[in-house]
């Protein structure tokens, strides 16, 4: 029996991962902020068979409270094995430009509250010297686009601090895994769907991320195809990328 | 959430552009119905989409996809309580290991249990079991009027008849609980039996109506002394092999494939080697999945059909005088040329309380067509001689049904409306196919 944390548990990209968790038999910890779906869903992840569930009520943007979630995780499960961080809003970009607040808002959600949790569970799971942190980041990350830059910043972020914390954990039992979805269908891009954007089945991402916090994989790209595609368009010269309306 | 999309049933024959909104909670549901700021005149709830015609289609359709959490099972008893977008599929894969399965289930597992409960579906053990209402003790209804309501053959019973095979158009089914049936096994044992006309494939399944699992391919293309030859196969759950349950991920048909590829040349060629391979009598235990969901294996298998799309016809016609009624359907559908492989065989049970649900005791028979105003002008052919037999049309696959058809044949459609009146779901819940049927 693992014992998983999960925080921003009603992702539609966490809460596909938490069935497969909670089918193994696992024992899991719920974080999110609605307390009607979390509760939902931990009923469902019950029936689907984890031996253990908990959950907790959280804006994570109340950075001061993160101690506590810890706190409340460790004891309920006795102990923290794997941490998912998958919280996240999709950025209006266009509203954003005309915002400063709403920017900085997106980047303090997006990025702020997932360094915060990244920095505490590190310290944890290092005097413990084993564990898995798993974090949400997103091809968005990988290069600055107009479409999107805003989100792409903050989870940029949270890339180059991941790769911080995977240096600092090198060689050791505490491993750090990277997750770039791609385009999912979820909820958060609902309204995509209209725009006929192709977007990759949910459970199918969560497979291959569920796999890769298996085997502690420093980075996944989520559908594989996208390791390929950020490839290419971290690489474009400035001037094709210039031109291209992405 | 909200989204604009082209929606069609898994026919793909009549689309609709139209606003698919998606609750994640009750309240979100309950806002919807209620909401008045959206200017929703009328809207129908969706699950997985695989009615085949227009039933689930609309200007605004409510997904039920958000609503996929299971709230209870019983162990010991077998109730299984889900919201409504749960899947079929998704409950197999909690059930069968604990040794429980679905009391009736469909020829697909992508089905929701709302949309189950909607459609009344039947299964192979529809002679013995009856229809999945019947197996339903309760269920939540959002009604129009933006109430929530228990309803069961005991509460609210009329309200209980009249969503279980009503197409949706009573509310909103929120969630549902379901007894389920006890296995020893995964597997099912399966004895083939080959059936050389509709006389005999008749005889066939009088001869095994003690069996749980009956059904049977018949090709629709034989004509004269082949007429109605068929392969019949009766199952049983087996005590044996374990419950463990393999479910493979559909291999995926992306693209349509020209429709030009399913043409009567190919169907016979496949009927005739379909018909040459059973061997009579053949006795063999299979794993549950392929032998339930067979077509589930291939994702999108309705894009065989290309662009343009297909129509399942299926109609049942009462036993009496049934077998001499089927000979002359069939003669009629083998001289068009257009029917398809898979044509479905099966003898029904009983009819239910359910005041628009499908079945009726007799015989029924599901086939598909490629669309064509040919074989729209076929299908009302065919609509005339069911109705005229005492037969109906299965709502969840029909897509072309007039008015006039429906009326005669759905002869409780008044008492169904008079429900609908009360529990304020006219005005509010509409489909294009209630639409097209004369509904209000």
């Amino acid at each position: 029996v693992k014992k998983v944390l999960i925080i921003g548990a009603t992702s539609a990209i966490a809460e596909h991962c938490a069935r497969i968790w909670a089918t193994r038999g696992d024992a899991l910890f719920l974080v999110a902020r609605n307390d009607e779906r979390v509760n939902s869903i931990a009923t469902d992840l019950k029936v689907r068979g984890a031996t253990s569930i908990a959950t907790y009520a959280l804006d994570l943007n109340a950075i001061d409270q993160h101690e506590a979630v810890l706190d409340a995780a460790d004891k309920a499960m006795g102990g923290i094995d794997t941490v998912l961080i998958a919280h996240g809003t999709l950025s209006n970009q266009k509203q954003c430009e005309k915002s400063v607040a709403l920017t900085l808002d997106e980047i303090t959600t997006n990025a702020l509250s997932a360094i915060s949790l990244l920095t505490l569970i590190a310290n944890r799971l290092e005097d413990k010297k084993q564990g898995t942190i798993a974090v949400i980041s997103s091809v968005a990350g990988d290069r600055g686009r107009k479409s999107n830059y805003v989100y792409g910043a903050a989870k940029g972020l949270i890339t180059r601090f991941t790769q911080g914390l995977q240096h600092r954990f090198a060689n050791t039992k505490v491993k750090v895994v990277l997750i770039k979805p791609g385009p999912t269908d979820t909820p958060m891009t609902a309204h995509l769907k209209g725009g006929g954007a192709n977007l990759a089945p949910v459970q199918g991402v969560s497979k291959q991320i569920v796999g890769a916090i298996d085997k502690g994989k420093p980075v996944i790209y989520t559908p594989s195809k996208w390791w390929l595609i950020m490839m290419i368009i971290r690489h474009l010269p400035k001037f094709i990328f210039d031109k291209m309306d992405i | 959430m909200a989204a604009t999309l082209k929606i069609s049933g898994w026919g793909g024959y009549l689309k609709q552009d139209a606003q698919v909104l998606t609750p994640l909670s009750l309240s979100a549901c309950s806002d919807y119905v209620n909401n008045k700021q959206t200017n929703l005149q009328t809207l129908i709830a969706r699950g997985m989409g695989r009615s085949y015609g227009d039933s689930a289609n609309a200007p605004t359709v409510l997904s039920s996809l958000g609503l996929n959490h299971f709230i209870h099972f019983d162990g010991n008893t077998g109730l299984l309580t889900a919201q409504a977008g749960v899947t079929l599929r998704d409950i197999l894969s909690v059930i069968v290991p604990k040794g429980w399965f679905l009391p009736v289930t469909p020829g697909t597992s992508f089905v929701s249990i709302g949309g189950a409960i909607a459609s009344d579906i039947h299964g192979k053990n529809h002679h013995i079991a009856g229809t999945f209402g019947q197996h339903i003790t309760s269920m939540t209804l959002l009604l129009g009027t933006g109430e929530i309501v228990t309803t069961s053959a005991t509460e609210l019973p009329e309200l209980f008849h009249a969503t279980c095979g009503g197409m949706g158009l009573t509310g909103m089914i929120l969630s549902a609980t379901l007894q389920l049936i006890r296995i020893q096994s995964s597997f099912i044992d399966l004895k083939t039996i080959k059936a050389n006309s509709i006389e005999d494939a008749c005889e066939q399944f009088e001869a095994h109506s003690h069996s749980t699992y009956s059904v049977a391919w018949i090709d629709c293309l034989a004509t004269g002394k082949n007429l109605g030859r068929s392969v019949l196969m009766v199952g049983e759950h087996a005590d044996h092999g374990g419950l463990g349950l393999t479910i493979k991920d559909p291999i995926s048909l992306p693209i349509h494939t020209p429709a030009a590829l399913l043409n009567s040349f190919t169907m016979r060629a496949f009927n005739n080697a379909y018909f040459a391979k059973a061997t009579h009598n053949k006795a063999q235990t299979v794993s549950l999945i392929p032998y339930f969901y067979p077509l589930d294996a291939i994702g999108g298998w309705n894009k065989l059909y290309g662009k343009a799309g297909f129509v399942q016809y299926q109609f049942v016609i009462p036993k009496t005088n049934g077998v001499n009624n089927m000979r002359t359907i069939l003669t009629q559908i083998a001289q068009s040329g257009a029917g398809s492989f898979l044509a479905v065989l099966k003898q029904f049970g009983a009819a239910n309380q359910n005041l628009l649900s499908f079945p009726l005791a007799g015989l029924t028979l599901a086939l598909d067509f490629k669309v064509s105003t040919s074989t729209i002008a076929l299908l009302h052919r065919l609509d005339d001689m069911v109705a005229a037999m005492g037969g109906r049309v299965y709502l969840t696959k029909d897509a072309v049904m007039t008015e006039s058809t429906f009326k005669k044949t759905y002869t409780h459609w008044q008492a169904f409306e008079d429900v609908r009146h009360r529990y304020g779901a006219v005005g509010k819940f509409a489909s294009n196919q209630s639409k097209r049927l004369g509904l209000t």
